[in-house]
């Protein structure tokens, strides 16, 4: 692949670019889809392609193609040249880049069993043991259920002599149970609504267990039928990390992002609260349990790797320090603007798109002293929460309602019966600063999500979330009329 | 060959050509290995986007793609493998990647055989050659005109213009040959103020000479002012006005919940064919030859796409089918699969809601005491079969008193059925917009409806 590259940022540099950089990108895909014991779909997917970005008189372009070879790498560094000269004709800020050393090496996702290596049918098999026990139960209308693993080959090369490979693997699954009966729908998920996802071999699909959570799972789902409605007004609520992980991602992963803050994702998914005054004013975010960090080297998440797309080393950026907002995920555009380096948050959806600062791993780090069980037992009057069953948040973040898909009262510290259809919503700060405990190690578990959508042409994010469970005070459930 | 190419090009497509001849190549490379039916869907792709923020252009890229989709199936076991090599060698490793999940997997047990030949039309207007050969400089000169209607507001553009042609062929052994090439472009624009204020406007066009970037730069600056320094109102029940952007989203999740054959037979849509759900004014149609929106002449598995009533005058008439879906119901696909493997089910790709006699100041004139609304975000269902979303206002909510805008409020969210949402709708503009939505081209008029739940406030 480096002649290749080195073609294209050849061309690109004698067309005038003062930075470009290369990617060639191999991905493989493999999904299974099983609904209701039967598979509805096997698929392999392989995609291959390079992608030219350069800078032009300040001014960016980008121009990819599947065509890999030496004539094509002319052409599309020659497109991407003549986009940026376009851009150009609308430009008021030149970008500017921070320094950072070049990049150079390899790194490979650490697993114990090849996903790509393991049988088909012995997948399939395993896949439909659990979708068949989930479907077994009576009352259960119908079943889903997922695996899906995806490696890519990825070879980055810059102009100022950079030159990485990496071998990054995911993998994921889900089963999924619905019972159905008039208008009520109720579903119950595991190991979450989206699956769980790592960034591992076959191993972690083992190690999720999936035939033997199966059937309680789909119990719990004719249950939630005839469950009482949850009721509304102010709780005490204790998050399971099936529902914790996606508040992290939406109420602090987004708004952190420093191309949003910039406002350069404005027309799509919004800018965001936490504006850099925040971030001089040392703004109080969360109380003094809450500590988030950006954790691109945390094991088995999918937001691991060994550089990100611009070739920044991968790294640890705290996000929130006990409560006080202290950083951003960051770009090399973007991080000297406030005065710091790149984060390395770059991270670009295949070889047709270019890089946008992504989530890497954003994870809630646990607290000592309290394991989930504990943080139960010391509630009095309150709901414990689990599994998304639907997530919507403003344009600035700030106003967020979750529904999830189960709800269990809490009385006199002992999670008691169930409630269908509850949601939560409440203001981002206020939201953290009303957290009062934190699990221990005990309950913290990687988790994440495939599609996490960003920028247009729109992009899917793998991204990891490391949480525990928490519990927070005094928050609205519910919406009053249904 | 069936070209269904139309518009200001010949119908003579050699891209779709060349893509037919591809599918056909996989199709034969599959029959080769052993397989005793194949489909083979080649999507070819061009497409450009740029974009801007703080009224500058900051990315712009382009894209040159082709994927191969082949779906193979031996006796009732069916395996699907994609990739973008198109030679030979290719081609070949493509059937052995799916022969072999073929012959891992399951029979199906209800495979109703691969989709025979339909009798496509070709739709006009789906092409347009000012868009499919759109530089950069065209792109560039679009956003320049957005920023300037910015400029002379006092206000700063953000968005995205887009163009891009797309050839699909399907060809199968059961005789479908299918093939043709559309073109899209849209312009969307957020207008943000000093002062707080955002507007938003949007066009979407297979011509990109039609969109009027100047006019969408001043609709959204325009709002982006009038929205300036806006008030904090209770969340509770309001009558509304909802302009097209907002409408459009009723008709995705609509269209995505209820409206589709899979939905309806897993129990999980709120679709009772013959049963009302909405107000006699209220009618939706998908119709993939209306030139009025995005035509598409043929589906993913290549067969013709029908005209189907969704609902008319609020009753419930129809949902959109593809092969599989069709065969349990003993009915013939409406064309409108999915590439395969496909567990979502058909999706109305081309919606069209009729429209009303009344104009936009009618519409607001008929509030004694309600909202405007620009456009929803980030909608997500709460409760899927009674059609429960959630989401937030954005871009320019307005306080409407006895039929007049009084101001602007700040944004709310709301927690709403959008059945009910069909059933209280009272007013129907006779305007309408062609839009972008994510299930594909929609053709919305702004609506007035007798109420909308609103549940929460936010601080902007």
């Amino acid at each position: 692949m480096r002649d290749l590259t080195e073609r294209a940022l050849d061309t690109a540099t004698s067309l005038g670019a003062r930075y470009a950089d290369a990617r060639v990108v191999r991905r493989l895909d493999e999904s299974i889809a099983i609904k209701t014991g039967r598979v509805e779909g096997v698929a392999s997917n392989e995609t291959e392609g390079v992608g030219v970005r350069v800078l032009v008189d300040g001014a960016w372009g980008f121009a990819s193609s599947n065509v890999l070879g030496p004539a094509e790498a002319d052409r599309i560094a020659g497109e991407a040249v003549r986009i940026a000269r376009a851009s150009a004709t609308a430009l008021r800020e030149p970008a500017v880049l921070d320094d950072r050393p070049p990049a150079y090496g390899h790194y490979e996702t650490p697993i114990d069993e090849d996903p790509f290596d393991v049988p088909l049918d012995r997948k399939i098999a395993d896949l439909l043991a659990a979708d068949q026990a989930a479907a077994r139960v009576k009352g259960i209308a119908f079943t889903e259920s997922l695996y899906a693993a995806q490696r890519e080959w990825k070879t980055f090369a810059a102009t100022d002599g950079s030159f990485t490979e990496q071998t990054i693997t995911h993998v994921g699954s889900a089963v999924e149970a619905n019972a159905v009966d008039g208008d009520e729908h109720q579903r119950r998920s595991y190991p979450d609504s989206g699956g769980g996802w790592q960034a591992a071999g076959y191993e972690y699909i083992r190690s999720l267990d999936l035939a033997t959570r199966a059937e309680p799972l789909a119990d719990e789902a004719v249950a939630l039928l005839s469950a009482p409605q949850c009721p509304s007004g102010r709780f005490t609520i204790v998050l399971d990390p099936s529902q914790l992980y996606l508040q992290v991602h939406e109420s602090c992963g987004h708004p952190t992002e420093l191309d949003r803050v910039f406002g350069t994702e404005a027309s799509y998914a919004g800018t965001s609260f936490l504006t850099t005054d925040k971030l001089t004013e040392g703004f109080r975010y969360g109380s003094d349990l809450v500590t988030i960090v950006a954790d691109a080297t945390a094991p088995g998440g999918m937001g691991t790797f060994g550089w990100d797309d611009e070739g920044v080393t991968a790294q640890a950026v705290p996000l929130v320090q006990n409560g006080t907002f202290v950083g951003y995920l960051s770009s090399r555009e973007t991080a000297p603007r406030i005065g710091r380096s790149s984060g390395g948050a770059m991270r670009a959806d295949g070889w047709n798109r270019i890089p946008l600062i992504r989530m890497t791993n954003i994870n809630l780090l646990p607290q000592p002293g309290m394991s989930l069980d504990d943080i139960v037992a010391d509630t009095d009057d309150g709901l414990y929460l689990a599994s998304n069953r639907s997530w919507s948040i403003d344009d600035r973040r700030l106003n967020f309602q979750f529904a999830t898909e189960v709800a269990y009262e809490i009385k006199g510290g002992k999670k008691g019966r169930l409630f269908k259809n509850p949601t939560y919503t409440g203001i981002t700060y206020e939201f953290w600063r009303s957290c009062d405990a934190v699990g221990d190690e005990r309950s913290y578990v990687m988790l994440g999500t495939p599609n996490c959508g960003k920028g247009e042409p729109s992009q899917t994010g793998h991204v990891g979330h490391a949480v525990p469970g928490a519990r927070f005070r005094d928050v609205q459930v519910g919406v009053g009329k249904w | 060959m069936v070209s269904v190419t139309g518009g200001d090009t010949a119908v003579n497509d050699e891209r779709a050509n060349d893509a037919l001849e591809l599918a056909g190549r996989a199709v034969a490379e599959a029959m080769r290995d052993g397989a005793t039916e194949a489909e083979a869907l080649v999507m070819a792709e061009d497409a450009s986007l740029t974009r801007f923020a703080n009224s500058q252009i900051h990315q712009n890229v382009a894209e040159t793609n082709m994927t191969v989709n082949l779906r193979v199936v031996i006796g009732k076991r069916v395996g699907v493998a994609s990739s973008g090599r198109t030679d030979r060698e290719g081609l070949r490793r493509l059937a052995e990647n799916a022969t072999a999940i073929a012959r891992v997997v399951e029979e199906l047990e209800d495979w109703p055989g691969l989709p025979g030949p339909t009798a496509v039309e070709a739709v006009t207007g789906a092409y347009a050659s000012a868009t499919a050969e759109a530089s950069p400089e065209v792109r560039a000169a679009g956003v320049r005109q957005v920023i300037g209607a910015a400029d002379e507001a006092g206000v700063t553009a953000y968005g995205s213009f887009s163009s891009g042609k797309e050839t699909t062929a399907v060809a199968n052994s059961a005789g479908v040959r299918v093939g043709g090439t559309r073109t899209v472009a849209q312009l969307l624009t957020v207008s943000m103020g000093p002062d707080g204020g955002s507007g938003y406007a949007e066009g979407a066009a297979v011509d990109i000479d039609d969109i009027d970037a100047a006019g969408i730069g001043r609709e959204a600056a325009g709002k982006a002012r009038a929205t300036a320094n806006a008030v904090a109102i209770d969340a509770g029940d309001y009558p509304v006005v909802l302009e097209e952007y907002a409408v459009v989203d009723l008709l995705d999740m609509l269209g995505y919940l209820g409206f589709s054959a899979l939905a309806v037979q897993e129990e999980r849509s709120f679709v009772e064919i013959g049963k009302r759900i909405g107000s006699d004014l209220v009618s939706i149609v998908d119709d993939g030859h209306d030139p009025a929106g995005l035509p598409m002449a043929f589906d993913y598995e290549g067969v013709a796409k029908q005209r189907v009533p969704l609902l008319e005058g609020g009753v419930c008439r129809g949902v959109v089918y593809d092969s599989q879906t069709a065969a349990r119901d003993g009915k013939r696909s409406t064309g409108h699969g999915l590439p395969a493997p496909n567990p979502w089910g058909p999706f109305p790709l081309n919606m069209v809601m009729a429209p009303g006699s009344q104009s936009r100041e009618d519409l607001i004139a008929g509030l004694d005491r309600g909202l405007l609304v620009t456009r929803f975000h980030y909608t997500n269902p709460v409760h899927p079969k009674l059609a429960i979303i959630t989401g937030m206002t954005r871009d320019g909510t307005f306080l409407v008193e006895d039929g007049r805008i009084v101001g602007p409020v700040r944004n709310l969210r709301f927690t709403q059925s959008y059945l009910d949402a069909l059933a209280c709708t009272v007013g129907i503009a006779r305007d309408r917009k062609t839009l972008k939505g994510f299930l594909g081209g929609v053709v919305v008029p702004a609506i007035r409806l007798e109420g909308w739940t609103f549940t929460g406030t936010t601080e902007h």
